[in-house]
């Protein structure tokens, strides 16, 4: 690791000032991104500012139809938080899967969609639910906020400061683990909110989280896995490494997305 | 039996200090103005080294120094050495290249080290070797051992990157079989290359005496004795008796540290230059990259059998991927550790064996838990499982039919098998895995949508490496005998100093054990006293199953020293005649009257020498001895895997395993279960999860723990251990070793559970959830008979 001046804002205009006076600087949320990298010493932000003494960052509640969840909310906490898994806990299942539970005592929602790894869970959770996410400075639909491999709609200085996912009466998450990484090899996520039926996968797209309209549609008519069978997408726009080609991943979006369905659906 | 003695699960004395952080290991260890040495490593598999500018690091804060491989030369410190010699079939020595501990010329490997920066501090000196400049000619690289022979040339000694051409058996014989075969299975088998990810990464730290002109190295080592010899012999650093060599608490090694690696040399060298300690510590990503990887064969197997299944040769051809250099003992690994046991627990007639060792532009490759006997055993029972299933005979029965059950037993590979009875271990196997059963089990998963496999793994392995006249004539650049040295304190109390070293074994357990059985006092009294060369005499440190074996026989030999001297002493003070004296529990007496003497009482007499006068007995209580075994021993048992596999996403969930192991003698059952647990856990790893990989540049894709994926307990199943026993003949407790059996049997049981579930037989490893898919999908029927 190289040297780096470390911050510790208690707000969140603080931590923007300081964002904005170091253009270098990275924000520290759960650090299980940012931290290794550094160690490795493939990243080298002048400074960090941590937000874990930011007050009000933190905390999962129901306002409404609405499950808000604060973006330095830890992963084990949003698992664990019996709102969650009572309302929504298609929801409360995905930060549940995530690592270890070092990994899920220490990261943070806020840290996992601003970093958009492609293959990280709670992208697929924000997508496939139609979640917004609120930051300093605006709403942000999870549609228009993934936009690319570890690239999202935040602009300079923007910090997310929490995440609203709508209720949904059906939802559901089916994760295949990498075995050496614990990510999302192929991860799906399908909801149905009224009309609103989603299909969000995670680990498989060569660019990121996206939606899978073709079986949106085909769950219009009925929202089951059966509505599904035999149906896959194609390997074209999938990831390929050593883990997993194409052609596998897109195989793994069609079971994982029944098994979901099977989920939603119990 | 007692509750301390042999056969007592005696909770393990090392594990207090051990979990609660109280272990002292190499980087533990703090010397007075220690610096710390960090390298700079090629980025490159393969590239020619034009030059290496120093100047900028040298003007980084905190640098004390910078050293190259030219430095080296010329303090004319020596190469790296392989110290086994292997001929190819024309008679030709074995190319060994030069392997000097700091490149000067070229690189062969990502990970070769080129230059070392010694600084104040760790951080400091990974700031300037960074500032390091190297100019390199990248050349192009060969990664993959079958296409090594036509690859770009890596060492002028070795024309076609070819170490050794090696055969085994008679060829002429086998042929002969194979022509009157009636059944002819065949393979191809890949044995995946392994990274050994012992939990503590390798670190050494040197000090030198000017005073006296003293070099002490402490070193995650399995061989503290082996190492200072090779250091000083053949790198010449230092005459052997100014070498101290120290192996504190070492964490896992699985043969990885058994070798001398150019980290410890390059240490001892700038500490001596520099005039203070020097440290290093590896991190992960430098062991990923620098700790000798394990296995990498590519093979062709065939096994002939006449019509009723009875086995009558085997034919087998491998090309064993040496690294970039030769590791310490890399050659006899694919050599005598390997084709030796193609013979498995089966009278084959006729076995012929070519072994073709080459080199590539990829991290050395040398023993890794089992060494030879787990990519042998993968062949061996492979063949069979498949010659049973195309036979259409059961492979359990196609196994008995042909189960050697006569003993002694000369294979026609060199081992002379002593004792065994394979059919005890697969029949309580059987039994334990409730294989009747099985048919209703693969139903009862068929209405799940699960595809339900069993795979059997009849291994054997050769252990307690082994007779010095044996390994001599094979080779071998040592003897592997053992050493021991017992003594008794005035108080009674024993310590135990042993030639081998343990890493995670328990040897402060086991051997204490043997001592409280055999001088009937308690097992707190007893310590064992390992890994420091200036307190134990030459010993060989620990690989290959031999410290119970060899090692403990040692202490069997010096006990029964002390015992004879024990009843001298106690003869004078019970003033009977020293034939008269027995010694039972502890306590001397004289045979037919009530006159006795504690343990303690002699030993204090022994101490005191109040009773006898010095020029009929010498003082004291202490004795030594060099145990040297009479053959290999040959642990053997039955392991049965039976998995399920998810057939759309093609995960593989090992549901039961069974292992049915004969060690001989067991010392302590708790240890040996966790050496059988540990030993299935990396042999599943092998089989399910674990494989390098490099990229055509030599670059290696699974550099990281995110990459390579280890075992973990989720991947694992309860396993169901019993044990069979015949005592080994060959050393005095008929110990046979139980520290490689699970990592030796497991990847054949898993992958013939998987292949018997899926019905195709081209399968590779790490059967990951893809391979497994993939090969569901291709859905190509068995090969015909």
């Amino acid at each position: 690791m190289y040297n780096f001046t470390f911050h510790r804002p208690t707000t969140v205009r603080q931590a923007a000032g300081l964002l904005a006076r170091n253009p270098e600087a990275k924000l520290l949320a759960g650090g299980h991104s940012l931290l290794p990298v550094m160690k490795l010493r493939l990243a080298n932000p002048s400074a960090l500012i941590d937000l874990s003494l930011v007050e009000g960052l933190s905390g999962v509640e129901q306002k409404g139809r609405s499950i808000v969840i604060g973006a330095m909310t830890r992963h084990a906490d949003a698992a664990n938080s019996p709102v969650l898994q009572q309302v929504l806990p298609g929801l409360a299942s995905v930060p549940a899967s995530i690592g270890d539970p070092q990994v899920r005592n220490r990261g943070t929602i806020g840290g996992s969609i601003a970093n958009n790894d492609p293959n990280a869970d709670y992208p697929a959770a924000c997508l496939g639910l139609g979640a917004t996410i609120i930051t300093n400075k605006r709403r942000i639909a999870a549609d228009d906020f993934f936009t690319g491999m570890f690239s999202t709609a935040l602009e300079e200085g923007e910090i997310i400061a929490k995440v609203s996912f709508p209720i949904a009466k059906k939802a559901a998450y089916e994760k295949f683990k990498h075995p050496a990484s614990g990510f999302a090899l192929v991860g799906v996520f399908v909801s149905k909110r009224g009309a609103d039926i989603r299909v969000a996968v995670t680990g498989a797209g060569a660019s990121g989280v996206f939606r899978v309209k073709s079986f949106e549609e085909a769950l219009k008519k009925r929202f089951a896995a059966k509505s599904l069978e035999g149906m896959t997408i194609p390997a074209s726009g999938m990831n390929s490494d050593i883990h997993a080609s194409a052609e596998y991943r897109a195989h793994l979006v069609g079971v994982l997305a029944r098994r979901a369905l099977v989920k939603a659906t119990a | 039996m007692s509750a301390t003695g042999i056969g007592a699960a005696v909770r393990r004395k090392e594990d207090l200090r051990f979990i609660t952080g109280k272990g002292k290991y190499t980087d533990d260890v703090v010397r007075p103005g220690e610096t710390r040495a960090v390298f700079v490593r090629s980025p490159h598999a393969h590239a020619k080294i034009n030059s290496i500018d120093v100047s900028a690091a040298r003007k980084m804060p905190g640098v004390v120094d910078v050293l190259t491989g030219k430095d080296l030369a010329t303090d004319k410190i020596g190469n790296l050495i392989c110290g086994w010699m292997i001929h190819s079939k024309d008679g030709t020595p074995m190319k060994m290249a030069p392997h000097p501990a700091l490149a000067a010329d070229k690189v062969c490997h990502v990970g070769d080290a080129v230059a070392v920066v010694i600084a104040e501090t760790q951080a400091q000196a990974r700031d300037a070797a960074e500032k390091v400049k190297v100019d390199y000619q990248v050349m192009p690289a060969v990664v993959d051992p079958g296409k090594a022979k036509s690859g770009p040339q890596i060492h002028d000694v070795a024309p076609k990157n070819t170490i050794y051409e090696w055969s085994l058996g008679d060829a002429k014989a086998v042929d002969a079989a194979f022509a009157l075969a009636k059944h002819v299975t065949k393979l191809d088998i890949v044995n995946n290359r392994l990274v050994p990810n012992a939990i503590e990464p390798r670190v050494a730290l040197a000090e030198y005496d000017a005073g006296t002109d003293q070099l002490t190295l402490w070193n995650t080592t399995q061989n503290p004795h082996v190492s200072r010899l090779v250091i000083a012999a053949f790198v010449g650093m230092a005459p052997e008796h100014k070498l101290r060599v120290i192996a504190p608490d070492v964490g896992g090694g699985f043969g990885s540290k058994i070798f001398i690696y150019p980290e410890e040399v390059v240490c001892l060298w700038a500490a001596r230059k520099v005039g203070r300690p020097v440290k290093w510590t590896a991190d992960r990503s430098e062991s990923f990259v620098t700790d000798a990887h394990g296995r990498d064969h590519v093979t062709h197997a065939e096994l002939a059998l006449d019509a009723s299944g009875k086995m009558l040769a085997m034919r087998v051809k491998t090309i064993a991927n040496l690294g970039a250099y030769m590791s310490t003992f890399s050659s006899s690994v694919p050599t005598y550790l390997y084709a030796t046991l193609l013979s498995g627990q089966y009278d084959i007639p006729q076995i012929y064996c070519e072994v073709d060792a080459v080199y590539t532009n990829t991290v050395p490759v040398d023993a890794y838990r089992g060494a030879g006997r787990p990519e042998a055993t993968f062949v061996v029972e492979r063949l069979v499982e498949v010659a049973a299933r195309q036979m259409d005979i059961d492979p359990a029965d196609l196994r008995k039919r042909n189960f050697i059950k006569s003993f002694p037993h000369q294979t026609p590979v060199i081992m002379a098998y002593d004792a065994g009875d394979y059919n005890a271990s697969l029949k309580k196997a059987l039994e334990l895995a409730d294989v009747k059963g099985f048919n209703k089990r693969k139903r009862d998963a068929a209405r799940d949508g699960k595809l339900r496999g069993l795979g059997y793994s009849t291994y054997i392995e050769a252990c307690g490496i082994a007779p010095s006249q044996a390994v001599g004539s094979l080779g071998c650049g040592v003897g592997l005998w053992e050493s021991a040295e017992v003594r008794v304190n005035p108080t009674g109390s024993v310590e135990v100093l042993t030639g081998t070293h343990a890493h995670g074994q328990g040897h402060e357990t086991t051997f204490a054990q043997l001592v409280s059985e055999r001088l009937g006092i308690p097992f707190e009294n007893v310590s064992i006293v390992h890994g420091d060369t200036d307190k134990v005499q030459f010993g060989m440190g620990t690989y290959g199953s031999r410290s119970g074996a060899v090692g403990m026989s040692a202490i069997v030999k010096a006990l029964d020293k002390i015992e004879a001297k024990a009843k001298k002493v106690a003869a004078h003070m019970l003033e009977a005649a020293e034939g008269d004296i027995e010694f039972k529990d502890g306590k001397f007496t004289v045979a037919g009257t009530d006159k006795s003497a504690a343990w303690g009482d002699v030993s204090l007499n022994a101490y005191i020498a109040h009773k006898f006068a010095g020029q009929e007995l010498e003082p004291g209580l202490k004795e030594t001895s060099f145990y040297d075994p009479t053959n290999f021993t040959f642990p053997a048992g039955c392991h049965i895997c039976e998995v399920e596999v998810d057939r759309d996403t093609g995960k593989t969930e090992i549901v039961n395993w069974t292992a049915v192991d004969d060690f001989g003698t067991v010392i302590n059952p708790m240890i040996v279960e966790g050496q059988v647990h540990g030993g299935i856990a990396q042999g599943i790893g092998q089989a399910l999860l674990e494989g390098a990989v490099y990229d055509k540049d030599g670059q290696l894709v699974t550099g990281s723990l995110m990459d390579y994926c280890m075992p973990h307990a989720h991947d694992l199943p309860s396993f169901q251990v019993g044990l069979t026993e015949t005592k080994s003949p060959s050393n005095p407790l008929g110990i046979k070793g139980c520290g490689e059996a699970g990592a030796i049997a497991a990847p054949a049981a898993v992958i013939n559970a998987i292949t018997d579930a899926i019905g195709n037989e081209e399968l590779g490893m790490p059967a990951t959830a893809q391979t497994v898919w993939a090969a569901l999908k291709r859905g190509q029927p068995r090969q015909a008979a």
